[in-house]
């Protein structure tokens, strides 16, 4: 069971504040960050992946100040990250795209290939720039589970995917805490797959964390339906 | 390695072409010199030169093809190869393969101590620092000079004493050895190169270059990696240097102008950033195509106009230049084959100076 903690967190940009004395806590499982664009999910995650330097706050997982990891040691550290825009290495293989992130994290090479049948990616051998977006997703999931991650960021994991491979991708999310023991955060739009995905959510807004806890509970709360989902659209659950 | 493993490694496009191009290069540097017409004189000479500039144009390839960084200091750094080659021959006397892995550990310690502010740089801004540096190399040799067996710690001769010549390599005493002997140590320092990009280095590399963000998150320090592609591709050029030392045992400062570094980076657009072959056409071009013009009668200068002309060619049709369009021709004219299960293509990219 790992916890991870975001205590006051503001984060300046000149005079705007992406995030305002944000305070969050996730628990095990995979949990959600929502809210509408400029809300600071992104930036949130870039706290985390150490992109960007809050100028009050403090990040803990499980006893560990995250915040004090240089960002390129954060992969050693246990930190996994997908992009909203795939970063899948066009000019080397699926295979060494995988490899990559095992060598520098500190993980065996043999991680590379269970890593690879998790995903149930076939012919990893092709590059790059061969594979389908849902394929290079799918390269993205495995470079995230491959050696012993402890916290996993999914930034729109399933941008640009049909109905059905959004589906075979939620399958491979969900399993995550189980097969790899990481707490994974994600961040997503699509309502249906954060739902089927998430037991517990933050809502950002305007920098400000608006609302937070279990999943159904939180979409359905008028504050939360107000600022992200419009007042007048119909929450199904 | 297992089976498949290997068989998967054999099947990639990269690795055949480099077996061939490694083949093809031992056959040339063995056969070359005996053709008749080639096998002395000045067309031998010429070609040992390009194939000693074509280890500079791998490391401009290198920088600019894996990491997208312009480095426009490579003839520069070659000059640093030469003057370290003089420099510790005429203090040591050592076996020339002794002092070329020497001189090569100077240039390259050059090249970082270069790189540690420069990195920070990206873009154009490397580009115009490298560009000073080749500048600033250029005065520097041209005040200094090279070391020809004289005292202190430039080395020079004074006053009416005998300038000294170091002696070509041991294996490569007459032209023709000597041209062997080039072309094996340029195989074998190229063929290492594209090993090194088919390992961690390599696969760090092409992170980096794809973007700096999903680097950094996979893990990877990406200004210790630079420093290492300067490291590596400095130490290529210093290789160049101790070379073209040899060959005629002295060096002219005349040679290193800093513009001959802008002349170098645009030959390896034309001939290709992408791929070593690019590199040795890079090379002939940069070093043979004024030969050739002068040959011809017409003046060498001429190379600006025609390598000019040739880049805006490479920029606007060919971005993996012409060895990139080989490729393509050859995929395009070899005999069918039954369907693979994969079939890499070459990276293609926009290509900006």
């Amino acid at each position: 069971m790992s916890r991870l903690t975001l205590s006051g967190i503001t984060v300046r940009f000149g005079g705007v504040k992406p995030l305002d004395d944000v305070s969050m806590a996730f628990e095990s499982g995979v949990c959600g960050i929502i809210g509408p664009n400029g809300a600071g999910k992104t930036t949130a995650f870039n706290v985390l992946s150490g992109f960007a330097l809050p100028v009050a706050g403090s990040v803990d997982l499980d006893g560990d100040d995250l915040l004090a990891v240089p960002a390129h040691r954060r992969a050693r550290w246990g930190l996994r990250r997908s992009f909203q825009q795939e970063q899948v290495v066009r000019t080397l293989t699926a295979r060494e795209n995988v490899l990559l992130a095992a060598e520098h994290s500190g993980s065996p090479t043999a991680d590379v290939d269970r890593a690879l049948d998790y995903v149930e990616l076939a012919r990893p051998y092709r590059l790059g720039a061969e594979l389908t977006m849902f394929e290079r997703r799918l390269v993205d999931i495995a470079s995230c589970v491959v050696g012993t991650p402890r916290l996993v960021l999914l930034d729109e994991p399933a941008a640009g995917l049909d109905p059905a491979e959004s589906e075979r991708l939620l399958g491979l999310i969900t399993r995550i805490p189980e097969e790899a023991g990481a707490l994974v955060l994600l961040v997503d739009h699509d309502m249906d797959l954060v739902r089927a995905a998430c037991g517990t959510v933050a809502v950002l807004d305007f920098g400000r964390r608006i609302a937070a806890g279990p999943t159904l509970q939180v979409l359905s709360s008028p504050e939360v339906r107000k600022a992200y989902l419009g007042i007048d659209e119909e929450v199904t659950t | 390695m297992n089976r498949v493993l290997l068989a998967a490694f054999l099947a990639r496009a990269e690795v055949r072409s480099a077996l061939v191009g490694l083949a093809i290069g031992l056959v040339l540097a063995l056969v070359l010199p005996s053709l008749p017409g080639v096998g002395s004189g000045l067309a031998l000479r010429t070609l040992t030169v390009c194939a000693i500039y074509a280890l500079a144009a791998a490391g401009v390839g290198v920088l600019y093809g894996r990491l997208g960084l312009v480095s426009i200091m490579q003839i520069g750094l070659v000059a640093v190869g030469g003057w370290a080659t003089l420099r510790i021959y005429h203090a040591t006397h050592l076996p020339f393969e002794v002092v070329m892995v020497l001189a090569a550990l100077v240039t390259a310690a050059v090249g970082v101590i270069v790189g540690l502010p420069a990195l920070r740089l990206s873009g154009l801004s490397l580009a115009i620092v490298t560009l000073m540096v080749a500048g600033a190399l250029e005065v520097l040799v041209t005040y200094a000079g090279f070391p020809n067996g004289g005292d202190g710690f430039l080395g020079r001769v004074s006053g009416g004493t005998l300038a000294v010549i170091m002696p070509r390599p041991a294996l490569g005493q007459s032209d023709d050895e000597f041209f062997r002997y080039v072309g094996v140590v340029v195989v074998v320092v190229l063929v290492l190169l594209r090993w090194l990009l088919m390992v961690r280095p390599g696969r760090t590399w092409a992170a980096i270059r794809q973007g700096e963000a999903g680097a950094v998150s996979l893990g990877i320090n990406t200004v210790a990696h630079r420093l290492l592609a300067l490291a590596v591709t400095s130490a290529v050029t210093g290789v160049a240097g101790a070379l073209l030392a040899a060959s005629s045992g002295i060096l002219d400062p005349t040679s290193f102008k800093a513009q001959q570094s802008v002349l170098l980076f645009a030959t390896v657009l034309i001939g290709g950033a992408f791929s070593l072959l690019g590199a040795v056409l890079g090379g002939l071009f940069f070093y043979g195509l004024p030969q050739l013009l002068n040959t011809v009668g017409l003046d060498g200068n001429l190379v600006f106009v025609v390598l000019g002309l040739g880049l805006v060619q490479a920029v606007t049709t060919a971005p993996a230049g012409i060895a990139g369009q080989l490729g393509a021709l050859w995929r395009r004219l070899r005999p069918p084959r039954p369907p693979r299960p994969s079939r890499p293509s070459r990276p293609s990219r926009e290509v900006t100076v």
